[in-house]
């Protein structure tokens, strides 16, 4: 079970509830709180915690504050659109709202350090203040003198302060060249097998046993663990596929000891449930129907990638289609494909070598509008005009995102474009218009 | 055909329409009047073109809202069953108390047109399920402060009741206060809201029971055009969203134009797993359409129409590029008040009481027009000499005749339409579509010429004829549902012949089963000899025998009578679905000038520069302009000939001797003579010229600098000479 948290100064109770709501993280829990001493006494200025996603990081955090009852203000980095969002949040948690409001407009740090130490010298900290900086890798963005400021926040203030700052990337990445004070640097590994086992049991259902439910995240862990241990996602796998596990015991078919008969039960949805792991396409409940709907007719398991179908004006089909044979043919060939007497071409001479790598394989390459226009014409089977309204495509074809534009946002000057559909999706779109692209391409000659 | 890289189009998205109170009803009456067509009735014309106008809308909007009904009812359910399992503790709900619900709603491509839907989807949202609404579009959000802001803004401002003018301002002053927004300012915000509602005022706020829970109705955003945001700016809204989920029940719903793999494309798996998405699919908007037309124009409600042309002119614009309802409506608007515009006539276009007052109410001048019509003229020499006479000379006469046409013009849409879904109904199932899979395509074929003089129609009722009983009897039947609610006499009487034919197949069953054996007999027979050893000629003999006597066999009863039925049909569409051209008057009702709609609607601004430049007398009208085709005068705008001279030349332009074959031109207009001295000589002011047109071409996209050689531009055209 749960190894016990140990430390002076603390209620023995408050460690004690702490240390079960976190499972699998004694070890980096009693490493921080050591690091923290007593709560009066003064703390290391700044500590850097990293590991990857889901790995407990911001929970530890939290916990600890919070059931230790210490004063601290939590701020993710993300909803710091500006400095002064960050700063307010700060003196808010520790002095109130009056405090807050007395930062001036765009306040630059020393006004921030400057009425933080007005403050304190009234109310001087008794114990440690924290400051938890979630998602910490969004400061190297902010302006150059923050993250060096916030690391020896301490010095700064002349209070009892520690900046914690959480983040999914290694220190490394973050010293600025300047140089700056080195925060203590603390590692949260990722959770073992057993580890998720553990935590994932944890939340069992009211109305079955924890051995059934433990029993039920064994098995799911078993699929799915080779392919995905993120704790958050493998917590959505359980949720969803967990009514369909407890079917046969609702009809009464089995018992819940029986575990081997819920595993062949179970076993050829989780299967399903691989095919869409990390997509997150649909949610629960749409998922209960489609599983529903397969049992009767079968099909292959369509998620939200299935939908890939576009209806689309027929000219802008067109657009489409001679954005990607511009994106995917060499400028040179165009000759080649779209006129009617381009004379022999030598094949060794057009088929260039370093030309031999599939462009496909290159990616899209950026286009000018004329000569999408010009492949337009040709490949459009009926004279169209150029009217307003083509063009008008070509801009809300780069809305939807089927086209992007390269270059500046500059329209007089030659735009350039990319086209960023697939060739699945061109295949289907020429397919409708009837028209066979794959004789157009340069890689498939 | 030439095309360069300027002219680039883009949506226009107008501004939406502020409310100008103190623009008076009257002054849109006199822009009407204004250089309209036989002015004297142009007020009539103007009110009737109103009155269908404002008819035609209302009818449009309650069709979409019943369109968008099915979508909307489940996306209500959708909210309303997310913001009461937050309440509800049980272990399903809890284990995605962390996601936040989203709808995924697929509008498709047709962008413009997804504003309606939100409109009315926010209305129900905030009269049945939450009063906390707000929609963003991507174009006001550039940045996550924006984004922010906006939302803010539009959640804390719409709840606002004028009677709390006191809060209003405390919260705009906190608002101005707190420079930057937050969601936990939100959150607060929230938490008075509803705790006010539960205690103060906790009668007036249950007002609408449809509430399922007052105490903590969702917070609904709507992002009305998905793709077109910053992907950075949508995850961090979701990001900082997630934080709030636990205090603040927050709620999405995507309006997506393509597909909803796009969520993936913007989304990584770390955002897109705080969110709980449920797909909803809306009607496509080619059965949108179908829709439309089928309750605006093939209906002989409205006596408004539209001939064939300009009708394939906004379906073309439709399918071929904008899969617009909303601009097809604005179409048919656009056509409705050019036709009553310019057709003094049109005072006769409208309800059957109201025209015939109208026709009453008719100047000389206008009954003069009415005998130039090409439709009445026909008419008019397919009478007595006598009539003839009166017809051209008695005033009050010509009125009463026109009385009776116009009666026989609305007989003939009252019969039109039905017969069309009866031949429709046949035609639509049979392999190929000869016909056209679409009502709408069989109502052009119509339109156009005699639609039984077309071949189509006739493989058409070749095919029908090998049809089975039960077949026919099903496609029978369905026509004699649409021909029911009809009430002229003439379909009446089809109905009951049609019911009788009905009647006739039906007894077949009973009546042909003892009559069935005897045709077989009679074929057998020759196939017996058949097996006989026998010469070529006579094996091709005994085949054409054969052959004849089975083409001239019996028909069984169930033949006969398919082919009366079949005969009865095409009685009905030779005698219904003759082309409105055809009928006397027509002009009347029909809107004709497929161009004028087509140069509005699809508009061709490159060839209007081109024209402009080549030809300036097109536009200027200045007899000196006038020239043959391909040339210039030397008159022209400097801008032409500078655009003339261009032309000639290859992809970069040396700008000198561009200059100097300008200079010639132009001193050849200025009648310098040809050997004088300063002939073709550059000086100041015909150097500035050029510089300053050359410029205008750039600016028009034509030329561009170019660093490849110097004093040289490159051209940005190809094509001309």
């Amino acid at each position: 079970m749960t190894a016990l948290l140990e430390h002076p100064g603390y209620e023995e109770q408050r460690l004690r509830s702490s240390a079960e709501k976190l499972p699998s993280r004694e070890l980096q829990a009693g490493m921080l709180l050591s690091l923290m001493g007593q709560p009066q006494q003064y703390s290391y200025p700044s500590v850097f915690i990293y590991g990857h996603r889901a790995s407990g990081k911001s929970h530890v955090m939290q916990v600890l504050l919070k059931e230790l009852e210490l004063p601290h203000a939590t701020v993710s980095c993300v909803e710091c659109v500006s400095v002064a969002l960050l700063f307010e949040q700060v003196l808010l948690s520790f002095f109130g709202c009056d405090v807050a409001s007395l930062l001036p407009r765009s306040p630059s740090l020393s006004d921030f350090v400057r009425i933080y130490r007005q403050q304190c010298s009234q109310t001087p900290a008794k114990q440690t203040r924290y400051i938890v900086m979630e998602k910490a890798e969004l400061l190297r963005d902010t302006d150059a003198n923050l993250l060096p400021a916030l690391l020896r926040l301490q010095e700064l203030v002349e209070d009892n302060v520690t900046v914690i700052l959480l983040s999914e990337i290694v220190w490394d990445k973050f010293r600025p060249n300047t140089g700056c004070f080195e925060p203590l640097l603390l590692h949260f590994p990722d959770y073992s097998k057993a580890e998720l086992q553990q935590i994932l049991s944890q939340d069992r259902h009211p109305s079955y046993s924890a051995e059934f439910y433990s029993s039920y995240i064994n098995i799911l862990l078993g699929v799915f663990y080779s392919v995905c241990r993120d704790l958050r996602e493998l917590r959505h796998l359980a949720a969803l596929n967990f009514s369909k596990f407890c079917e046969p015991l609702a009809e009464g078919k089995v018992k819940e000891t029986d575990t081997h008969k819920l595993w062949r039960n179970i076993e050829p949805h989780l299967k399903k449930a691989m095919q869409t792991v990390y997509l997150r396409e649909v949610s629960s409940l749409q998922w209960e129907q489609m599983q529903q709907m397969e049992e009767k007719e079968s099909g292959a398991l369509r998620g939200l990638s299935a939908h890939t179908h576009v209806e689309l004006p027929y000219y802008s089909k067109f657009l489409l289609i001679a954005a990607y044979l511009a994106s995917y043919n060499p400028a040179r060939t165009d000759k080649r494909f779209f006129l009617k007497h381009h004379g022999k071409i030598r094949k060794t001479n057009f088929l260039k070598k370093n030309e031999k790598t599939s462009n496909h394989l290159l990616g899209p390459k950026p286009f000018p509008l004329d000569r999408l226009l010009a492949i337009f014409y040709s490949v459009v089977d009926s004279r169209v005009a150029p009217t307003a309204s083509i063009f008008s495509q070509i801009s809300s074809l780069v809305t939807l995102q089927l086209l992007t534009q390269v270059s500046h946002d500059d329209q007089l000057d030659a735009p350039k474009y990319k086209c960023a559909v697939s060739m699945d999706f061109i295949c289907a779109i020429s397919r409708t218009v009837s028209f066979d692209i794959v004789k157009y391409l340069y890689d498939f000659l | 055909m030439s095309t360069s890289s300027v002219s680039k189009g883009c949506f226009v998205f107008k501004p939406s329409a502020k409310k100008k109170k103190t623009h008076k009803k009257d002054s849109l009456e006199d822009y009407f009047s204004h250089g309209c067509e036989g002015a004297d009735n142009s007020e009539v014309r103007f009110k009737l073109c109103q009155d269908l106008w404002d008819q035609i809308k209302t009818d449009t909007e309650v069709l979409q809202d019943e369109l968008n009904r099915k979508i909307l009812d489940s996306l209500l359910d959708f909210t309303r069953k997310c913001s009461s399992t937050r309440q509800h503790s049980d272990w399903a709900s809890q284990m995605r108390a962390s996601e936040i619900p989203t709808a995924a709603l697929v509008l498709g491509v047709n962008v413009p047109d997804h504003d309606m839907t939100f409109q009315s989807l926010s209305e129900l949202l905030q009269q049945s399920v939450s009063p906390h609404v707000a929609s963003v579009q991507a174009k006001e959000c550039g940045a996550l402060k924006h984004l922010m802001k906006r939302v803010l803004e539009r959640l804390m401002g719409t709840v606002v009741t004028v009677d709390d003018e006191e809060e209003e301002e405390a919260e705009q002053i906190q608002l101005h206060k707190s420079v930057h927004c937050s969601l936990n300012t939100l959150c607060d915000w929230y938490n008075t809201k509803t705790k006010k509602s539960n205690t103060v005022s906790p009668g007036k706020k249950r007002s609408s029971p449809v509430r399922d829970d007052p105490q903590q109705p969702p917070v609904v955003v709507i992002f009305k055009d998905f793709e077109a945001f910053n992907p950075k700016v949508l995850q961090d809204f979701i990001l900082i969203c997630s934080r709030y989920i636990e205090r603040l029940p927050l709620m999405f719903i995507f309006g997506i134009a393509t597909s909803p793999s796009t969520i993936q494309h913007m989304l990584p798996h770390s955002v897109s797993s705080l969110l709980c998405i449920e797909l909803f699919q809306s009607l496509s908007c080619t059965q949108h359409l179908a829709t439309v037309i089928d309750k605006l124009i093939l209906t002989p409600h409205f006596p408004f129409k539209l001939n064939g042309k300009v009708m394939q002119v906004l379906i073309s614009i439709f399918l071929y590029h904008d899969f617009s309802v909303r601009n097809f409506i604005k179409g048919v608007q656009l056509a409705l008040l050019e036709h009553f515009h310019s057709q003094p006539l049109s005072a006769l276009c409208c309800k059957k009481k109201e025209a015939l007052l109208n026709v009453m109410q008719l100047s000389n001048s206008h009954l003069e027009r009415i005998r130039h019509l090409p439709s009445f003229k026909r008419y008019v020499e397919k009478q007595e000499p006598q009539e003839q006479g009166n017809l051209l000379t008695d005033d009050a006469h010509l009125k009463d005749v026109c009385q009776n046409l116009i009666k026989d013009l609305r007989k003939y849409h009252k019969n039109y339409y039905p017969v069309l879904r009866c031949l429709h109904t046949l035609t639509s199932s049979l392999p190929r579509y000869p016909l056209g899979k679409q009502v709408r395509e069989l109502h052009l074929i119509c339109l156009e010429k005699n639609v039984w003089e077309n071949e189509d129609y006739q493989t058409a009722m070749k095919l029908l004829k090998m049809l089975a009983k039960d077949e026919l009897i099903a496609l029978l039947q369905r026509c004699m549902e649409t021909l029911e609610p009809v009430k002229s006499k003439k379909m009446k009487s089809a109905l009951v012949q049609l019911k009788d034919l009905l009647a006739k197949l039906k007894q077949l069953d009973t009546v042909a089963a003892e009559t069935l054996p005897c045709p077989e007999d009679c074929i057998t027979s020759p196939v017996k000899n058949l097996q006989k050893k026998t010469d070529l000629f006579q094996l091709q003999k005994t085949l054409l025998e054969m052959n004849e006597s089975r083409r001239a066999k019996k028909l069984s009863p169930f033949e006969v009578l398919r082919n009366e039925a079949l005969e009865f049909m095409d009685g009905l569409v030779k005698s219904h679905l003759s082309p409105p051209e055809t009928q006397t008057l027509y002009e009347v009702c029909y809107y004709t000038s497929s161009a004028t709609v087509r140069r509005h609607l699809n508009a061709t601004p490159r060839t209007s520069i081109q024209a402009a430049l080549s030809s300036p007398y097109y536009y200027l009208q200045n007899e000196s302009l006038k020239t043959e085709d391909g040339t210039v005068s030397n008159a022209a705008p400097d801008i032409c000939i500078a655009y003339k001279l261009h032309l000639e030349c290859g992809r970069l332009i040396n700008l000198y001797d561009w200059l100097e074959a300008y200079a010639t031109v132009v001193s050849a207009a200025e009648g310098n003579h040809p050997d004088s001295e300063h002939f073709g000589k550059v000086e100041e002011v015909k150097h500035a010229r050029f510089i300053r047109s050359v410029s205008e071409l750039e600016f028009l996209g034509f030329i561009k600098s170019t660093k490849q050689k110097t004093d040289h531009v490159a051209r940005l055209t190809w094509g001309g000479c």
